[in-house]
């Protein structure tokens, strides 16, 4: 991704782009037959990580890859690993062993495992509780450096597009894709022509197996579109307003015109429920098992759907609600408004749990990424805008669309795919789950009808669109993350493992009052219920327990223990205590005047009361 | 324009044969494992249920005595048998795996007070209140030959206890006073007293094996060591200490089973506050062992329930009570701590767990692996509320917990007259005397 050629930096003049269109497309592992001097030789797919690694280690280079990827070779042979350790290890055989000690681990690598906050201590804590932190800190690192040697084992290798100096990769269309990639990746571009059963939604299961859709006109059909087997094909005879795979792709939920109602992978109807009426938009939490469902009468409604019960029906009092998405990262539900805010909701709170105001009109469009930092929104004011979810909710950055768009979605490596009018556009930051850059898209294409649905395709480089046409699956390089945990979600179980995997879901089913913003709470010291604990025991014991008991002094050897000598030394050790803190008001006092000086030192002006 | 699709080879993923195991491959990145924190959450709770579901700790119920089990020794050599004696001065010797009684002897008239093994495991010694010194062999006697002791000591005065060194031909009996005898003797190598009283119990330091500890009626704890002649220190108590066991991997840690319901864990080098008080049982404490590990110990009770203390925690992580048990007078922990024995007023001994929800026989590796996550789950979320309640909830029968209730009231009732003390005297004059101090009367060196 660090390539992308900026077409700003050197535009190459037009006759040579249109030769450059005109070249026949290549497989990236191909030799390319003019070599220009400024071409770089491609090397093997499986090389592509090591070099990035090896570039972070050395910054200098990092503005030029092509000169960084020449500069490489003659660096190859002097290894950094061998000159630190100076005595070569001998073993029986005599043999040297060419990489002593243990492998090492990208920092920023083993960063991505650890979990607990070190800037986070404990106040008034016991040294005993201290140690017994310390202890799991270290281990915790201990962890999670193996945790970043076992990505060597990792199979595969995400993908990628990258133009040719100067190529735009928007320019690139799906047909040069599809004529590029290997025989199996180009089998997953198709379009399904369905004009009939007017604009489709769609969604794929957790493993991005399996593709559910259903047309506004009542056309719902559920395939495994990898091998494009149909599962069932039925039509509701009535409106279809969204449809999504509940936790496995037995089971779907169909909002329909007046009732939610769930079939199984046969289309039969298992359950119609009456109190989920006239419902917008569908979102399934597979931990916690809740289908949430937000209703044109302005309800938010959980449904368990493990045993069957309404958690929680939330009046939002916004009115209509057809924008929604969840957070995937804290289950946290986000509703879209016609007055232009954003609301994040819960299960557990009768009221939201932020509300943020993101455009001067509605809001048509909202997405929050996988790992849960950001959120992208579009409204009437044809903006998209890009939020940070991690604490202050500031947009990070935005731009207007001509058209605005009308649909979002991220894929699992944070890519931004936007539905406007006819045309679908994504954006790409740099690496993964990076914020995308709204700068240039990364690709686009037109379909032959307006967009009315966007699902990435988990696990697959695959982005599926509905549209009043039919369905399309996009072929978009990068989007999914190549390797796949196969005891949280595997595409290709077995039946037998599906079941076993079910069952250990449910066992584990979190349950809906654990929604919150911060999922990691739970396992962070409780600081204010302690404080309250403490001074509770104090008001019923009447004395502080742990409260440090005065000085009293030892008795010391024979003769100098007088009286006088011990009230001395007692003095001495109360104006010890009273000096130091004497000198840690001292110490914050300062601090405070910086904060009041502030606003001081520049002028005063009449605005200035108008400032927050 | 060059371009990677993600496209996996199915081959890698799916499994060759029917007969192959399949292939799970793994990320660890976090990323792909969302809700780790609340997930884990929901585990430990499961574990937690599931544990109190599978805690069932009564083993085996082992009858055959014809009075109350006064004594119970553990064979120093084999885990399957045990000792005991009762108050009808009989001996039963028996086998834990077959559950059965293998001898019996009639050792004493009257009761027999007090066995302990032979540290090599070939005899055994039992005193009882016609006031003798038997020793017996371990294995039975022959064809046609009689059952007797090998040796008798007919002493002066009726013997209390008795205790064998760990690893010389010595024993310790106590009564009017502490006797260390020679094996070979007749008469003690050299008896020790301080004031006039009987002494209850007498036990020998498992590391440091010439010291003793010995606790007497009039409320003390009494330190000798067998090198000389004089006892080392006592410790005065507010009640009667029935017995003392050594902590088996820490030298000078003792604990004490008191009759004021609580047990004292000592250090030996700092007798004037405990290093921590025991408090959950709601009755005199009338015996008291260690686990092989040092980290617990067991306790038994007059108010029919044994419990079982973490060292370092006032509170049992544990009780064991059944409809049938009456008055527990001795317990035992097995030496591969797994499980615990305790004999009862009611001519029983039971045998339980010492871990009410262990999986009993071999566990295979998934099983074992899968017991020390949930482990360290429950470890980890062990404090929070929900949790701590279904760790902590045990059925107490009525009168135990009728009586705990009634404790409760009695020690709010003189913990807010203490701060009210406190309240309305002189700043100064009134100072808080900890748990830990309060009952504690004096030592003597």
């Amino acid at each position: 991704m660090e390539t992308f050629p900026k077409p700003s930096r050197d535009v190459p003049p037009k006759k040579n782009r249109l030769q450059a269109k005109k070249k026949k497309p290549r497989r990236y592992w191909e030799e390319e037959t003019t070599l220009t001097a400024a071409g770089a030789s491609p090397g093997p797919p499986g090389n592509k990580k090591r070099n990035r690694e090896l570039r972070h280690q050395r910054p200098k280079n990092t503005n030029n890859p092509k000169k960084s990827r020449f500069s490489r070779k003659p660096q190859l042979p002097k290894k950094p690993r061998e000159r630190r350790n100076p005595g070569p290890q001998r073993s029986l055989s005599g043999a040297q062993d060419p990489f002593p000690g243990p492998a090492p681990v990208p920092v920023e690598v083993a960063q991505k495992f650890c979990r607990i906050d070190k800037s986070k201590k404990l106040p008034h804590s016991k040294s005993k509780t201290r140690t017994r932190l310390e202890v799991a800190e270290a281990e915790e690192q201990e962890i999670s450096i193996k945790a970043a040697r076992s990505e060597l084992l990792l199979a595969e290798e995400p993908g990628f597009l990258e133009g040719e100096d100067g190529e735009d990769t928007a320019k690139i269309r799906q047909v040069d894709i599809v004529e590029a990639v290997d025989i199996a990746s180009a089998a997953k571009h198709f379009d399904l022509n369905l004009r009939q059963f007017g604009p489709y939604r769609l969604n794929y299961s957790r493993t991005g197996r399996h593709l559910a859709f259903g047309g506004r006109r009542g056309h719902v059909a559920t395939l495994d579109w990898v091998t494009k087997r149909l599962m069932c094909e039925i039509n509701v005879m009535e409106a279809v307003r969204d449809i999504r795979f509940l936790h496995s792709e037995a089971l779907f939920a169909v909002a329909q015109n007046r009732w939610l109602h769930i079939y199984d992978n046969q289309g039969i109807e298992l359950h119609c429920i009456r109190r989920c009426d006239r419902v917008m938009r569908l979102e399934f939490l597979p931990f916690h098992f809740l289908l949430a469902t937000a209703s044109e009468t302005g309800f938010l409604t959980y449904l368990d759907v493990s045993v069957g019960k309404i958690v929680a029906a939330l009046n939002a009092r916004a009115g209509r609600l057809d924008v929604m998405t969840k957070n995937p990262y804290n289950a946290v539900i986000h509703l879209g408004h016609s007055n232009g805010t954003v609301s994040l909701w819960s299960p557990a709170m009768k009221e939201p749990l932020a509300k943020i105001l993101c455009h001067r009109g509605g809001v048509r469009a909202v997405a929050v990424d996988s790992t849960g930092t950001y959120m992208a929104t579009s409204g009437l004011d044809h903006q998209l805008k890009i939020f940070d979810l991690r604490g202050t909710f500031q947009p990070l950055s935005a731009r207007t669309l001509p058209q605005g768009a009308g649909h979002l979605v991220f894929s699992q490596r944070g890519l931004l795919a936007a539905g406007m009018g006819d045309v679908v556009n994504i954006w790409a930051g740099q690496g993964k789950a990076s914020l995308p850059s709204l700068e240039q898209p990364y690709l686009t294409h037109r379909l032959s009808g307006h967009v009315h649905g966007l699902h990435f395709c988990p696990f697959e480089d695959v982005l599926g669109v509905g549209h009043t046409g039919g369905i399309t699956s996009m072929l978009v390089p990068g989007a999914a993350e190549p390797n796949f945990d196969g005891l949280e979600s595997n595409p290709y179980r077995s039946q037998k493992q599906r079941q076993e995997w079910e069952v250990k879901a449910l066992l584990e089913k979190v349950p809906a009052e654990l929604i919150c913003l911060d999922p990691r709470a739970l396992a962070e010291v409780d600081v204010i219920s302690l404080e309250q604990e403490k001074k509770e025991r104090i008001e019923r014991l009447g004395y502080d327990p742990e409260a440090k008991a005065p000085f009293q002094p030892k008795p010391k050897q024979k003769g100098r223990s007088s009286t006088a000598s011990l009230v001395k030394r007692k003095r001495k050790v109360m104006d010890e205590e009273h000096r130091d803190k004497v000198r840690q008001s001292l110490e914050q006092q300062p601090q405070k005047q910086e904060k009041k000086a502030k606003p001081t030192r520049a002028r005063p002006s009449a605005l200035d009361r108008f400032l927050r | 324009m060059k371009v990677k699709m993600l496209s996996r080879n199915p081959d890698n993923y799916v499994r060759e044969t029917k007969l192959d195991l399949q292939r799970v491959p793994r990320n660890y990145d976090p990323t792909l494992h969302p809700f780790e924190v609340p997930r884990e959450y929901v585990r430990a709770l499961n574990a937690t249920k599931l544990e109190r579901v599978f805690a069932k700790p009564f083993l085996a119920s082992l009858d055959g005595h014809r009075d109350g089990v006064n004594c119970l020794a553990k064979h120093p050599k084999s885990l399957a048998t045990v000792l005991s004696g009762a108050c009808d001065g009989e001996v039963r010797i028996w086998n834990l795996t077959k559950r059965k009684c293998i001898r019996t002897i009639q050792a004493h008239e009257g009761f027999v007070r007090g066995i302990c093994t032979r540290f090599c495991g070939t005899s055994f010694f039992t005193v009882g209140d016609d006031k003798t010194v038997k020793q017996w062999k371990m294995d039975g006697p022959g064809y046609g030959e009689e059952e007797e002791p090998l040796h008798t000591i007919l002493g002066k005065t009726v013997y209390t206890g008795i205790d064998h060194h760990w690893k010389e031909a010595v024993f310790a009996t106590c009564g009017q006073q502490v006797d260390i005898w020679d094996e070979q003797r007749t008469s003690p190598i050299c008896s020790m007293t301080w004031g006039f009283d009987s002494i209850s119990s007498v036990k020998f330091n498992p590391i440091e094996t010439f010291l003793l500890g010995s606790c007497a009626s009039d409320r003390n704890i009494v330190l000798y060591d067998m090198r000389q002649a004089t006892p080392l220190k006592k410790v005065i108590l507010d009640m009667r200490t029935n017995t003392i066991c050594w902590n088996p991997m820490e030298a000078f840690i003792f604990t004490a089973a008191n009759e004021d319901y609580n047990l004292y864990t000592f250090d030996m080098r700092a007798l004037d506050t405990p290093v921590m008080v025991h408090m959950d049982h709601v009755s005199a404490v009338l015996d008291v062992d260690y686990s092989p590990t040092g980290k617990e110990f067991v306790s038994a009770s007059f108010d029919k329930s044994i419990r079982i203390f973490p060292v370092d925690k006032s509170r049992s992580r544990e009780v064991y009570h059944t409809k049938r048990m009456q008055h527990v007078i001795c317990v035992k922990w097995t030496s591969d701590s797994k499980y615990i024995m305790c004999g009862s007023d009611e001519m029983n001994i039971r045998l339980w767990k010492a871990n009410a929800s262990e999986k009993l026989g071999v566990l295979t590796s998934r099983e074992k692996a899968a017991k020390d996550y949930n482990q360290k789950l429950k470890e980890k979320f062990q404090h929070h509320p929900h949790i701590k309640r279904i760790a902590r909830h045990r059925h107490l029968p009525k009168s135990i917990y009728s009586q705990i209730q009634e404790q409760c009231i009695m020690k709010e009732a003189r913990r807010r007259k203490e701060v009210n003390r406190l309240k309305h005297s002189k700043p100064g004059s009134v100072s808080i005397v900890s748990e830990k101090k309060k009952h504690i009367v004096a030592v003597v060196k």
